[in-house]
């Protein structure tokens, strides 16, 4: 039996194929103009990752942004019941999800068997998302990947003042201009939006064990931020890449409903 | 005959005004230097310079805006809130209602028959709805905001920009210049999402006949349409002088009460 996971994002679409118990192969890629076609595009690389055909597929469930049109999937599920379901399966004590994507953040809250109790949503501003960061990254000449790693050379905090990502970046090309450490910066940014993510979480209730996923989770420096601001430990996802996560729990949903019988 | 001298060390621009019996005599806009003090002697010694005074015959100078405390021949700062006010009352003696939008920020005060303020309401936290989003748009667009604002008037179906964020519009306005949309159904379109914004501030201090705007954003005539048919209310632009100077204009009326 093999099941399939896709989540559609605005900025990435993932494919995770799942047997009954592992993730057989995954797939990430740029979503270009049609949500529909990237879709196609990771199914078909992940397949050959596989070495699976189409037909061998036998239930897939879609979510994210452009689930509506992913055309290999029977239904479609939230993003807030992917992520969780994706999270909880590596991680079952797991009781808030905090998922920073490149153009969203999202915070939820689960009971103890992993229903949805409460979720927060930000994807008004991009201060608070990923893109804040890929902003500052551009601002500052560094490669985006490289942050995490940067800013955890740094021995002081430099605090940014302003929240709204334009002002900020003002504020970072002055720092810059003020001849201030880049780490230095870059740990005070990591902190910015931390913070900011922190107060998102925070107006839902924060309950252990708390786990970060989504792109920005793979930033160490933004990692320790967080936990430092919401004073509590944090894990982090390690058994698939933290992006997949609604893929993942796509896949596990799509499992579900095959052996509920609901496969078209 | 006394000389009153107004400064505001905004963000983008420092101005000086110098009056004389409640007129105008000399005043001069500077963009800001990395220093607030620079950028407000150089705004002070152009406006001097206009007037034909020197800083000696000036009886009192009030500093305003984001860098007043740094301004080092002012007599007294006053709150911007304050000096807007009075300047917007000298330059539209019926005003009730002021929007003043400047290159970071945006305010929405209401205002008595004397120019003292009602209520009011600030943005500065947020770009989205001050001159710094037209700026990044007309950048994206490749034109200046002058041409931006003179956009709307040629428009026949402006775009829809869903996002307040001004990440978001950036990115939304990118796609629609890609797909080919005329470049004035998008200019319309960011003039219509700067004035939803906008009009979110001014009716929360409840607008009231007459409004006037203020601040560099006041030149931009597709904007101050845009708004007025949002509020359903006529808007006043200043024409006895530049709107941008409102703020030092009110420095140095206060400056004269002191």
């Amino acid at each position: 039996m093999f099941f399939v996971g896709c989540d559609v994002g605005s900025l990435t679409a993932k494919v995770v194929i799942m047997d009954e118990e592992r993730i057989v192969a995954w797939e990430l890629q740029q979503v270009g103009t049609s949500p529909g076609d990237a879709a196609e595009a990771v199914l078909a690389a992940a397949l050959s990752k596989a070495g699976l055909a189409r037909n061998q597929i036998d239930c897939g469930v879609g979510t994210g942004y452009g689930k509506a049109w992913i055309p290999f999937v029977q239904r479609t599920e939230s993003e807030i019941t992917c992520h969780a379901k994706g999270v909880r399966w590596q991680i079952p004590l797991a009781r808030t999800v905090i998922d920073i994507g490149g153009q969203d953040a999202k915070a939820v809250r689960l009971d103890a068997d992993g229903k949805v109790v409460r979720y927060i949503y930000n994807d008004k501003c991009a201060s608070g998302t990923g893109r804040f960061l890929e902003v500052m990254a551009e601002a500052m000449e560094v490669n985006l990947a490289d942050m995490g790693t940067l800013g955890c050379k740094s021995t002081c905090k430099i605090p940014i003042s302003n929240q709204c990502v334009i002002f900020a970046e003002t504020e970072v090309v002055s720092l810059i201009n003020e001849g201030r450490e880049i780490p230095d910066i870059i740990n005070g940014l990591h902190h910015a939006l931390a913070g900011r993510v922190a107060s998102l979480a925070r107006s839902i209730g924060v309950e252990q064990t708390v786990v970060m996923s989504g792109g920005v989770a793979k930033n160490q420096g933004v990692f320790q931020a967080l936990a430092e601001r919401l004073d509590l430990p944090m894990q982090a996802v390690e058994a698939f890449d933290p992006q997949l996560s609604g893929a993942v729990g796509a896949a596990l949903l799509a499992k579900n409903n095959y052996e509920l019988g609901i496969t078209n | 005959m006394t000389l009153t001298a107004g400064c505001d060390v905004g963000s983008l621009t420092a101005k000086a005004v110098i009056m004389r019996d409640g007129r105008i005599i000399g005043a001069q806009v500077v963009k800001s230097r990395a220093k607030p003090e620079i950028s407000a002697k150089e705004a002070m010694a152009g406006a001097l310079t206009a007037a034909r005074v020197a800083l000696e015959d000036v009886a009192a100078c009030v500093g305003t805006g984001y860098g007043r405390e740094k301004i080092p021949f002012v007599k007294e700062v006053v709150s911007e809130i304050a000096c807007h006010a009075k300047g917007a009352k000298w330059l539209v003696s019926s005003a009730r209602t002021v929007i003043d939008i400047g290159g970071q920020d945006c305010k929405a005060m209401r205002i008595d028959e004397h120019g003292e303020v009602i209520k009011f309401i600030t943005n500065d936290k947020c770009a989205s709805g001050t001159g710094r989003f037209l700026d990044v748009m007309a950048r994206v667009l490749g034109i200046s905001v002058d041409e931006l604002g003179r956009l709307s008037a040629g428009a026949k179906q402006p775009v829809t920009l869903a996002s307040t964020c001004t990440v978001w519009a950036q990115a939304d306005v990118i796609k629609y210049l890609n797909s080919g949309i005329a470049v004035a159904d998008i200019g319309a379109g960011i003039n219509i999402a700067m004035a939803n914004r906008v009009a979110i501030l001014a009716n929360s201090v409840k607008a009231e006949h007459d409004v006037c705007m203020t601040g560099g954003v006041a030149k931009n005539n597709g904007v101050v349409q845009t708004l007025a048919q949002l509020l359903g209310r006529r808007i006043t632009v200043p024409r006895k002088a530049d709107p941008q100077l409102a703020g030092a204009i009110g420095a140095a009326i206060i400056a004269g009460q002191l």
